[in-house]
């Protein structure tokens, strides 16, 4: 048993409400932006909840745009932005999560990136993406071009190396007992 | 001095910040001479939730710019949810938001459930939706109860925080622990609820109501409390959908979203309550829609409470089910099942999933991808503090700084669950 056996009480109407939807969504992005939709995985074909949609890195922005604000799609709200290191080439997945608040359907894109490119930052459509992608940076040296501020957010500036990557060592401690001193450059970076 | 100097300019240097100095012009807006200053709030202070910083320009108590610093308590749990097996990472999501363990722990079983497809039976699913409830309550007190001692207004807090203890003492008797109380498993619940449970809920669920009922009297009319609390760090439906706000927050600024309504799981879609929405978004919306949807959660509770039934607690999957301690203790296979459960784990199929419940402050989510075998390829927590924390430094633009803590009681960070 996996996830393609619904659970009632999990999600489990989750594919017969929102099937038919997907569909009709993925049919008309490949329409739309054609090649820059490189691969669709869709749940039960492959074990994913919601359908996964692999975006070429220059066309997210206008993807996520399109998606934002179009008839039919309406997905709203960021719900997250995250990455995996697949271990493959290319080594990263970029993982954006959106949910629509018309139609409470969930939907996932993914960008492909190698170690060393850079993802367009798409703050400029939703402000909430500017920590998750100094997060990214941060774990996996992902850097995103045009981002206002970036730089790490959870570990100190002084540290060395990305620790969410599979070859970071879980024990790789690096201690910095002071706290740096507030950096008032900063202050003209940090709203909007 | 000499030595303060050396490591100042050493950080400076790492910074590359060496030889630029910050300087704040003066401008006709100067309330006075030099009335602009640059001052530190944090990482320990006792009006910040936690290890947090923020360091703000003034213009007399005007904050001008502002920004926000955190991950002082960054434990690496992402790394860790990696590292560790899937029934060993339960305990490492009560630190998240430690103000609802409960609700952590449930939206974490639940989504290593759906990967694995696993329907835990009627009573357990019960018993976690009356968990989640109070917590979700619990919550709500700490949140206005500190929101309110931050703003001055201290018995408030005192009649909140008497419930909240009485509602530790009930998750007590559940699972022995009051705080970190890693009540869930995967496909179960750590033990059953002890008889006459439901009684002493039931019984706590009246003495709220009424405590509610005082607590309302107490401050939503106070002449201070609204004083200093409408108008105060308005954020607008915009704004909150920009900055990708969820829960109450959201809520109080008039997005009419709750994932318990709108995507129920568990049994939401068979018990009734109300969504709560107010539509200025300022600090005293957010305490009305928390107040009022503490009474809500206590109507979830009183149904849960009236329609459990006794039954198991555990899926009927040989996967996940922990051996009895008479079996471990009297019988060889069990022994050695209860060695393999605990040092190697089992195993989850290959799958992915973004499992979400509507926790006390929004949108907490669990995305969790397997490539087989008993450790998570990724185990991403998203949590509703990072963004919440995010548009602080917008919502405060332009505000006194008293006002900027009463901003930040009122959209609760929780430095567990901002910094992971």
């Amino acid at each position: 048993m996996n996830i393609h056996q619904p659970v009632s009480t999990i999600y489990g109407k989750m594919f017969d409400t929102y099937s038919a939807i997907w569909l009709k969504q993925v049919a008309e992005l490949q329409a739309r932006f054609g090649g820059a939709v490189e691969e669709v995985r869709m749940p039960k074909e492959y074990p994913t909840d919601v359908p996964i949609l692999f975006i070429r890195a220059e066309s997210i922005v206008a993807v996520m745009d399109f998606m934002r604000t179009a008839n039919g799609f309406e997905y709203g709200f960021l719900a997250d932005i995250t990455a995996t290191d697949e271990e493959l080439e290319p080594r990263f997945e970029i993982v954006y999560q959106l949910l629509s608040h018309s139609n409470m359907s969930r939907i996932r894109l993914k960008v492909r990136v190698r170690d060393g490119e850079e993802v367009p930052t798409i703050t400029s459509l939703w402000v909430a993406a500017n920590w998750p992608e100094r997060e990214i940076y941060d774990m996996y040296g992902v850097r995103f071009s045009g981002h206002p501020n970036m730089r790490r957010i959870l570990m100190d500036d002084r540290f060395v190396g990305h620790p969410l990557r599979k070859d970071y060592p879980l024990r790789g401690y690096q201690i910095f007992p002071d706290t740096p001193l507030p950096n008032p450059n900063l202050l003209e970076r940090s709203v909007k | 001095m000499e030595t303060n100097l050396k490591a100042q300019s050493g950080i400076e240097k790492h910074l590359g910040l060496s030889g630029e100095h910050y300087s704040i012009e003066k401008d006709s807006d100067d309330l006075w001479d030099d009335s602009r200053v640059i001052v530190n709030i944090g990482p320990t202070h006792p009006a910040m939730h936690g290890a947090l910083r923020m360091i703000a320009q003034l213009n007399g108590e005007t904050i001008e710019k502002s920004y926000v610093e955190f991950g002082f308590t960054h434990r690496a749990k992402e790394k860790l949810g990696e590292n560790r097996t899937y029934h060993q990472f339960i305990v490492y999501t009560d630190r998240l938001n430690y103000c609802s363990a409960l609700l952590n722990n449930v939206t974490y079983a639940m989504s290593v459930e759906r990967l694995m497809g696993i329907q835990v039976p009627d009573r357990c699913t019960w018993l976690r939706m009356a968990v989640c409830e109070i917590s979700r309550v619990m919550d709500h007190l700490v949140c206005l109860g500190i929101n309110a001692v931050d703003i001055g207004a201290f018995s408030f807090f005192l009649y909140g925080f008497h419930e909240r203890e009485e509602a530790y003492t009930l998750v007590e008797k559940l699972c022995g622990a009051r705080l970190t109380t890693s009540y869930t498993r995967i496909g179960g619940l750590m033990h059953d609820a002890p008889a006459g449970w439901e009684d002493q809920v039931k019984a706590w669920v009246k003495k709220t109501r009424k405590t509610l009922d005082e607590m309302d009297k107490l401050l939503t009319g106070n002449k201070i409390w609204v004083q200093r609390t409408v108008g105060i760090s308005v954020f607008s439906k915009e704004d909150c959908l920009r900055y990708s706000y969820s829960g109450p927050v959201a809520r109080a600024s008039g997005i009419d979203i709750d994932l318990r309504r709108d995507q129920p799981m568990m049994f939401y879609d068979k018990v009734e309550f109300d969504v709560p929405i107010a539509q200025n978004g300022d600090v005293f919306d957010r305490y009305l829609v928390r107040m009022e949807e503490i009474r809500q959660s206590l109507n979830i509770i009183q149904q849960c409470m009236e329609r459990i039934k006794p039954g198991p607690i555990w899926a009927d999957d040989k996967r996940t089910r922990i051996p009895e301690k008479d079996l471990v203790h009297n019988t060889m296979e069990g022994l050695i099942y209860h060695f393999k459960f605990f040092m190697t784990g089992f195993d989850v199929p290959e799958g992915e999933a973004y499992t979400q419940m509507e926790a006390a402050n929004g949108e907490l989510a669990f995305y969790i991808v397997s490539k087989g075998g008993p450790k998570a390829h990724r185990m991403r927590i998203r949590g509703p503090s990072v963004y919440h924390f995010q548009g602080l430094c917008e919502m405060v633009q332009g505000e006194k700084i008293a006002d900027m803590v009463a901003a930040l009681g009122s959209i609760n960070v929780i430095a567990g669950e901002l910094d992971r």
